[in-house]
């Protein structure tokens, strides 16, 4: 790359900068968009000049929702709260129960062994739609319907593969013989586990629990069916702005402002592990 | 100090037996070695012994102890791996300090214990770097003073030299010796490099494919190899090698080389007209004046002068590739024709269907005219 001629420059630049405004613009729109009501967002032709209000912030934070027609409830503040409690409970139990499962697989070739990690990989694939219906039925007979118990168990289809599998990787490229030296030197299997294995496995751990985390935060179709709604997370709880009285654009977009600002956040925060975490493994030699 | 014996050990991997009823027996304090090609079984016997693998059959006695089931941890071995195996995200110190801690040991004795084995092989003043900061000799005797830490009475060493420079190498093979004796560890040491085996080992166990071909000294081995395959591998430059066919004279068994004939000691258990291969070391031949009844005279091919020795490679009549091996300084061809002769105490005769030696390895030129 040391010979660039002007004309590469200027592409490369327009280039990159075609694909940041693809990419940013609307997260861009959406942030202008929470700043304004609904009529200077409705109007024709759109501008960017406008003057700013935060009454979609402060209706969504007191949870009084000004609509043309009337005052509504809404419990947005709630559903956010949710979305963080069952994300994190979420990733909390599926990194408890996936990263011993992972060590497990990757470490002792049992029978069938394969079978089992493919069956719960396999739950990704599987369209959510399909087992909700009959999971809807039980979750009500046995009482799990509608408790932030029954959520974060079914979130577990979401985030235990996705940690199991990711974090399988990475036991598997630390090698044995690290470990084995470890046990020659007199410590037993799970002293082994804590101060060898999950250390050099720790970022690929912390890479999988972030990624579980968006999954688990962004899901929709489970919150929606499963549970009413003080326990909803703001995936769903953002329906409650489409209401008789039209959609409130203005408080949708400060909605999705405040619920996408703690992934982002972390994301950004985590980014280099995030990166490392999830390329370290394909790069080694 | 321990003994360690292993009894009629079979290892499987699926349908591949990596070991074969192996039998052995390491006295307390002797240095074995194993040795042998790549994929010959001496990393999973070694593994074997220290516990991470498990036979599918036979047993492993440490001090007349039964082993077999006893977990990795609780079997008080020490071992270095071919590939250092070193905990990528402790320092030097704490690596070595980890038989230290599991054993727990107050702070005291465990930093005194890792100074003194690190100011041992030299490395005190890399203590504080990760594995990642060392060189690749460091990272070996690091690896090495953790096997050596807790002064273990088995000591099981995999190839520690295999990833190292041939300088230190070198240094290495020099030092291991007097650093093992002093341990007075019984030591089980894995090899591919046969000047290695011979510089450190009490006994050598020549393996191949899943089982010991040969058990013996040093100097049994390179003298009295069990098959031609050990011959090969022992010896740089390699032993020659000639197919001859024995034949019946009046003074016993007899083979030609060139049509000079080599008289075989009465011995030797050949039968007349069997095929044969005729072992005998660079070093064993020498020139000799033409004319001479004993000599095989010989084309010089090539001559390469090493640092303490002189290698000629030369062919026979019938096109046969000889090495010939003396001291440097000494005078010799190098071109044109010459004749040689062969030591003939220090021949070997193989059988050349089994590949086994067969009889003594006395052979002897015979006078012309007493042949036949």
């Amino acid at each position: 790359m040391e010979h660039t001629s002007t004309l590469e420059k200027v592409l490369r630049a327009s280039a990159l900068t075609a694909v940041v405004i693809f990419f940013m613009f609307p997260i861009f729109w959406i942030i202008l968009m929470s700043f304004q009501t609904n009529e200077t967002i409705l109007r024709v032709p759109p501008s960017m000049i406008f003057e700013p209000t935060l009454s979609n912030y402060r209706g969504i934070i007191t949870g009084q929702l000004e609509t043309n027609a009337a005052t509504l409830e809404i419990n947005f503040m709630r559903n956010l709260w949710n979305s963080v409690f069952l994300s994190v409970s979420s990733v909390a139990v599926a990194l408890a129960l996936g990263v011993p499962a992972a060590y497990a697989f990757a470490r002792h070739k049992f029978r069938g062994s394969e079978d089992i990690a493919f069956t719960l990989l396999s739950f990704r694939f599987a369209p959510p739609l399909l087992v909700l219906l009959p999971l809807t039925l039980y979750f009500q007979q046995i009482g799990l319907a509608d408790t932030y118990f029954g959520l974060v168990w079914v979130y577990q289809l979401i985030c235990l593969p996705l940690i199991l599998w990711i974090v399988r990787g990475y036991f598997e490229d630390i090698s044995p013989d690290i470990e084995y030296a470890y046990r020659i030197a007199g410590h037993s299997w799970f002293a082994t586990f804590r101060k060898i294995a999950l250390p050099l496995a720790g970022p690929g751990i912390a890479a999988a629990g972030l990624l579980a985390f968006i999954f688990a935060w962004n899901n929709f179709i489970f919150a929606l069916v499963l549970a009413s709604a003080d326990k909803q997370p703001v995936t769903v709880g953002a329906l409650a702005f489409i209401t008789a009285s039209g959609i409130q654009y203005g408080q949708i977009a400060a909605g999705i402002v405040l619920s996408v600002a703690p992934t982002l956040a972390l994301a950004l925060y985590a980014q280099r592990y995030l990166v490392e975490g999830l390329s370290l493994g394909a790069v080694k030699g | 100090m321990a003994s360690v014996e292993l009894q009629n050990i079979t290892k499987r991997y699926k349908d591949l037996t990596v070991l074969d009823r192996i039998s052995l027996t390491v006295a307390e304090g002797e240095t074995l070695v194993l040795f042998g090609p790549s994929g010959a079984g001496k990393t999973v016997l070694l593994r074997l012994i220290c516990g991470v693998v498990e036979p599918e059959d036979g047993r492993v006695l440490i001090g007349d102890e039964d082993m077999t089931d006893v977990e990795a941890e609780d079997r008080g071995v020490g071992m270095a791996f071919q590939n250092f195996a070193l905990f990528p995200h402790m320092s030097a110190f704490d690596n070595i300090a980890s038989p230290l801690e599991a054993r727990k040991q107050t702070r005291g004795a465990l930093k005194d214990g890792v100074e003194a084995v690190a100011k041992l092989l030299r490395i005190d003043h890399v203590l504080s770097h990760a594995p990642r900061e060392l060189s690749n000799g460091q990272k070996q005797r690091t690896a090495l003073a953790r096997a050596l830490v807790g002064s273990p009475p088995i000591l099981l060493l995999d190839d520690p030299l295999r990833n190292v420079d041939a300088k230190l190498r070198f240094e290495m093979r020099l030092e291991l010796p007097r650093l093992l004796a002093d341990r007075n560890a019984t030591v089980i040491y894995v090899t591919q490099d046969y000047k290695e085996a011979m510089a450190l080992g009490d006994r050598i166990a020549v393996m191949s494919a899943g089982q010991i071909e040969q058990l013996g000294t040093p100097a049994e081995i390179y003298l009295k190899p069990a098959n031609i395959e050990i011959a090969r591998l022992f010896g740089d430059p390699t032993i020659n090698l000639l197919d001859v066919t024995v034949r019946t004279g009046v003074h016993g068994f007899f083979a030609e080389i060139s049509g000079v004939p080599l008289n075989l000691p009465g011995d030797v258990k050949v039968r007349d007209g069997q095929a044969c291969v005729l072992g005998f070391r660079p070093e064993t031949v020498s020139f000799v004046e033409a004319g001479d009844g004993h000599a095989i005279p010989v084309e010089i091919e090539a001559e390469t002068p090493l640092n303490e020795k002189t290698v000629t490679l030369a062919t026979t009549a019938n096109g046969r590739e000889i090495l010939i091996s003396r001291p440097a300084g000494t005078p010799g061809p190098s071109s044109g024709t010459a004749h040689i002769a062969i030591a003939p105490d220090k021949a070997l005769l193989f059988d050349r269907e089994s590949g086994e030696r067969v009889g003594a390895s006395l052979l002897s030129t015979v006078a012309e005219g007493e042949a036949a």
